[in-house]
């Protein structure tokens, strides 16, 4: 009894501070923001920091809407399907005072078109960006490009006196080791402004008062402390113990420990991620197998029945303990593009799979070596070892190598797998963006992930076309007639889309983003 | 003397050579850090384009080279994960581990010495065995379980100290110590027990086993009969010869607490040198490796080669093969 009025002494004292220190964000992931520098690194850590202190044109909100930022309205010219015409939010301030406008959008996406950019690529269509008046911004592309602002999304904007006053007109020579003011300092016009920061070690943020959207947004968070803390126990034990009160990079394995620990929750969505296998149907023979002369994996029967094999029930309740969601195409649900009915293509059935192989000419299986990542995805080589005793239930015999992503992902860019596991997110929403990587016959600038060998110019003209098709019906009729190709086809064998977990103290109204992207201005104070 | 001194200087430096090609030759193993850097939209040519600024389409050795013809001028390359001078990062880095590393090896060898004096002292006493047969859990348990259960007692169920990081530091001009700060002091602790502890363990059994072996000696009996107070015998006697062999030991050690803070510093989020290089490997950042690696052989080698000179001052027989 004596014990239970102590701890509930305890509890109440514990929530009572946490009511005190509540408006600090104290928030842990493993990684850190490579450089502030904008347009530097094209990578999600980096980008998560800078989205609290600058701001793109439009940002995207939690259900993967648009949302405006910098811009209020945008949409292509009447007169001229090659142009996009943005419309600026007036009144805003950057954090150093300087007014925002049309110049600095201009010197902006300039900027980001630099060689030393790491954002050149998802705006390579652009051709010019011209202001029409201190509010106005056109964007002229090379072709017309109808999902233009799915790339604007994290391309952020600075101010161009502020970048020509401290001598940072340039991107940072990231590979030559150049450290530029930009690099540590930031100057955005987000709800956020930087205090301090030591790299890996700790970023300390404030509110920023004279926001533009301080009466739009909730802003509960007045104080941002962001550390990152690579061990996967010690950030747990740093939620658990209070000294954190926001966590990203949740390890599944502790997700009912947080749960069943007073004033802590896990809060779960699914994410911008879909892992699946790969199987090289191109070469004429495969090296990692036992059959001499031919390639099981070039005949569609086999590749039908490897996918059949895979029970993604089991997969998702054993392995990844319920938090992951079975797919059957490899496109997250949210993509223009995905279809319900597709993703359920995907029932287990091993007589029929069987009889498949049987037809294909290998009912007595054969042998092949499967590449996996053990350090890239959730759970991703306990995946691949449930896999193997799967496969093996219609004969064929896989050899599993697991090794870290910084080995792994060279083997299926220089086409040196023949089955391998793959994770992909989509960071336009868009199905093209799955095509061009993974479906398009791999080139020097596109298809670049495609390890399939699948080449097929009809199906690669179709894809190509839909950069510039603005009848967006006609585009989303293509869309689909390719996703159809490619289920038909199994060009890939898709297993499920990961689950993202945030935990966080109880009283932060926090929810989940699909991008593992948390912009604090949305979080508010139960 | 001086032959002797100088031999041994060409054989640690080629100890460093040999050092450095194993590490470039293992490099090729750790993966290709050109996808890290680039990320999944990159286009091939990209990938070749990196591939040849780097210099990494180039042999191992022809690498090697190129990193030795640096080091020398000191130069170090920049680093491929935070696009910052490898030497930059190292100093901002040192003081952490520096820092960590003496609490450690002071709590060990002061704890250490008079736990190993008492347990030879009062050998048959009931404390003296408990603290022998707990100290097992310090020479056998690994050091991220020790961590993690002083984190799990100390952080997580009595809230008492920090579970990670540094606290507060104060930058006394380009050396940040957290020795002058309360939550400095505090975030201290943990870390420092998870790092000693086997040194500590390790200095306690040897001054014990040392120290009873000399207690055996006529000297001491002879101390004894002349009638000298149990104080003075052990203390000023015993211990004093005892110390030859610990003293040894410690020299040695100290390099290995710093090299073996790598899984204390990653356990505890501590922002010090061993934490940068669990970071390198992950993203195959071959200038923070390299020159980790060659650091740390560096302060090995230089630690063997004094421990070397000053056998040779303290033994006469090395002296004279030398001439």
């Amino acid at each position: 009894m004596k014990k239970a009025t102590t701890l509930l002494a305890a509890a109440a004292l514990l929530s009572s501070t946490a009511l005190v220190h509540a408006e600090t964000l104290r928030w842990a992931r493993s990684g850190d923001a490579l450089t502030l520098d904008p347009h530097a690194q094209n990578e999600g850590p980096t980008h998560t920091v800078r989205h609290q202190m600058y701001e793109p044109l439009i940002i995207r909100d939690v259900t993967g809407a648009f949302e405006a930022a910098l811009a209020t309205e945008w949409a292509p010219k009447a007169d001229d399907p090659n142009v996009w015409v943005f419309k600026l939010r007036e009144g805003v301030k950057f954090h150093g005072g300087e007014d925002f406008t049309a110049e600095d959008v201009v010197f902006s996406f300039e900027r980001a078109k630099q060689p030393n950019s790491d954002m050149k690529e998802l705006i390579n269509s652009i051709t010019e960006v011209r202001a029409v008046d201190d509010f106005t911004v056109e964007i002229v592309t090379d072709g017309p490009n109808p999902i233009l602002p799915n790339n604007l999304t994290n391309l952020f904007i600075m101010d161009k006196g502020w970048s020509e006053a401290n001598n940072t007109v340039n991107v940072q020579d990231f590979e030559g080791g150049e450290i530029t003011y930009a690099t540590t300092n930031a100057n955005g016009t987000g709800a956020y402004v930087l205090q301090s920061r030591e790299p890996d070690v700790k970023t300390v943020m404030t509110r920023n008062e004279d926001y533009w959207g301080r009466d739009q947004f909730p802003l509960a968070i007045s104080e941002i402390v962001y550390t990152p803390i690579q061990n996967n126990a010690t950030r747990v034990a740093a939620l658990l113990s209070g000294e954190v009160n926001f966590l990203q990079d949740m390890p599944v394995q502790d997700i009912t420990r947080v749960n069943g620990t007073g004033g802590k929750m896990v809060k779960q969505a699914a994410q911008n991620r879909v892992i699946f296998f790969g199987m090289n149907q191109g070469a004429a023979d495969l090296e990692g197998d036992n059959i001499d002369g031919a390639n099981p994996l070039a005949d569609v029967r086999v590749r039908k029945a490897m996918a059949m094999a895979i029970n993604r029930d089991a997969i998702q309740q054993v392995v990844m303990r319920g938090q992951s969601q079975p797919a059957g195409m490899i496109s997250p649900p949210f993509v223009n593009g995905w279809t319900a009915e597709m993703d359920g293509e995907s029932g287990t059935d091993i007589d029929g799979a069987k009889a498949l192989m049987a037809e294909a000419g290998y009912g007595d299986g054969f042998s092949i070596r499967l590449d996996c990542p053990n350090d890239r995805y959730i759970n991703d080589e306990p995946i691949c070892q449930a896999a193997v005793g799967m496969l093996g239930q219609i004969g064929i015999t896989v050899n599993l190598e697991a090794i870290p992503k910084a080995q792994h992902f060279p083997k299926i860019t220089d086409g040196k797998t023949d089955f391998y596991m793959l994770g992909w997110g989509v960071p336009t929403y868009d199905s093209e963006y799955i095509f061009n990587f993974l479906v398009h016959g791999r080139e020097s600038d596109i298809g670049t992930w495609n390890g399939t060998g699948f080449d097929n110019d009809d199906l690669d003209a179709k894809i190509k076309s839909l950069a510039s098709n603005t009848d967006l019906d006609a585009r989303n009729a293509d869309i689909a007639a390719i996703w159809r190709v490619v289920q038909d086809e199994q060009l890939y064998i898709p297993i499920h889309h990961q689950v993202l977990n945030w935990a966080m103290e109880e009283g932060l109204g926090i929810d989940v983003d699909p991008n593992d992207q948390p912009k604090v201005k949305h979080f508010s104070m139960n | 003397m001086l032959t002797f001194i100088l031999r041994r200087i060409g054989q640690s430096a080629l100890v460093l050579l040999i050092v450095g090609l194993v590490a470039f030759a293992m490099f090729r193993f750790v993966g290709d850090p050109v996808d890290n850097m680039l990320g999944q939209e990159r286009t091939l040519e990209d990938v070749e384009r990196l591939k040849e600024q780097l210099g990494l389409d180039r042999p191992f050795p022809v690498q090697y080279f190129k990193f030795l013809e640096e080091a020398v001028q000191g130069n170090f390359g920049v680093s491929y994960r935070q696009g910052r001078e490898v030497s930059e990062i190292l100093l901002e880095r040192a003081p952490a581990t520096l820092e960590l590393a003496a609490v450690s090896a002071i709590f060990a060898i002061l704890l250490g010495i008079a736990l190993g004096v008492y347990t030879a002292i009062r050998r048959d006493g009931f404390i003296a065995n408990f603290i022998m047969s707990t100290s097992l859990i310090g020479v056998s348990l690994p050091t991220f379980l020790i961590g993690i259960l002083l984190i799990y007692l100390f952080s997580v169920e009595l809230n008492w100290l920090p579970s990670f990081g540094r606290g507060d530091v104060v930058d006394l001009g380009g050396w940040t110590t957290g020795l002058l700060t309360a939550s400095g002091l505090k975030s201290l602790v943990l870390p420092s027990i998870t790092l000693g502890l086997y040194q500590m363990t390790l200095i306690m059994r040897l001054v014990r086993s040392e120290m009873l072996e000399v207690l055996r000696q006529d000297y001491i009996r002879f101390a004894r009969a002349r009638g000298l107070s149990d104080r003075v015998i052990h203390f000023r006697h015993a211990l004093k010869n005892t110390m030859v062999p610990v003293v040894t030991i410690i020299g040695l050690q100290l390099g290995a607490i710093i090299a073996f803070a790598i899984i204390t510093e990653t356990v505890f989020q501590w922002p010090g040198m061993g934490l940068l290089f669990i970071n390198a490997i992950q993203f195959v950042d071959i200038p923070v490796m390299a020159a980790y690696l060659m650091l740390i052989s560096v302060m090995f080698v230089g630690i063997n080669l004094l421990v070397d000179i000053l056998y040779a001052f303290i033994d006469p027989r090395l002296r004279v093969a030398g001439k």
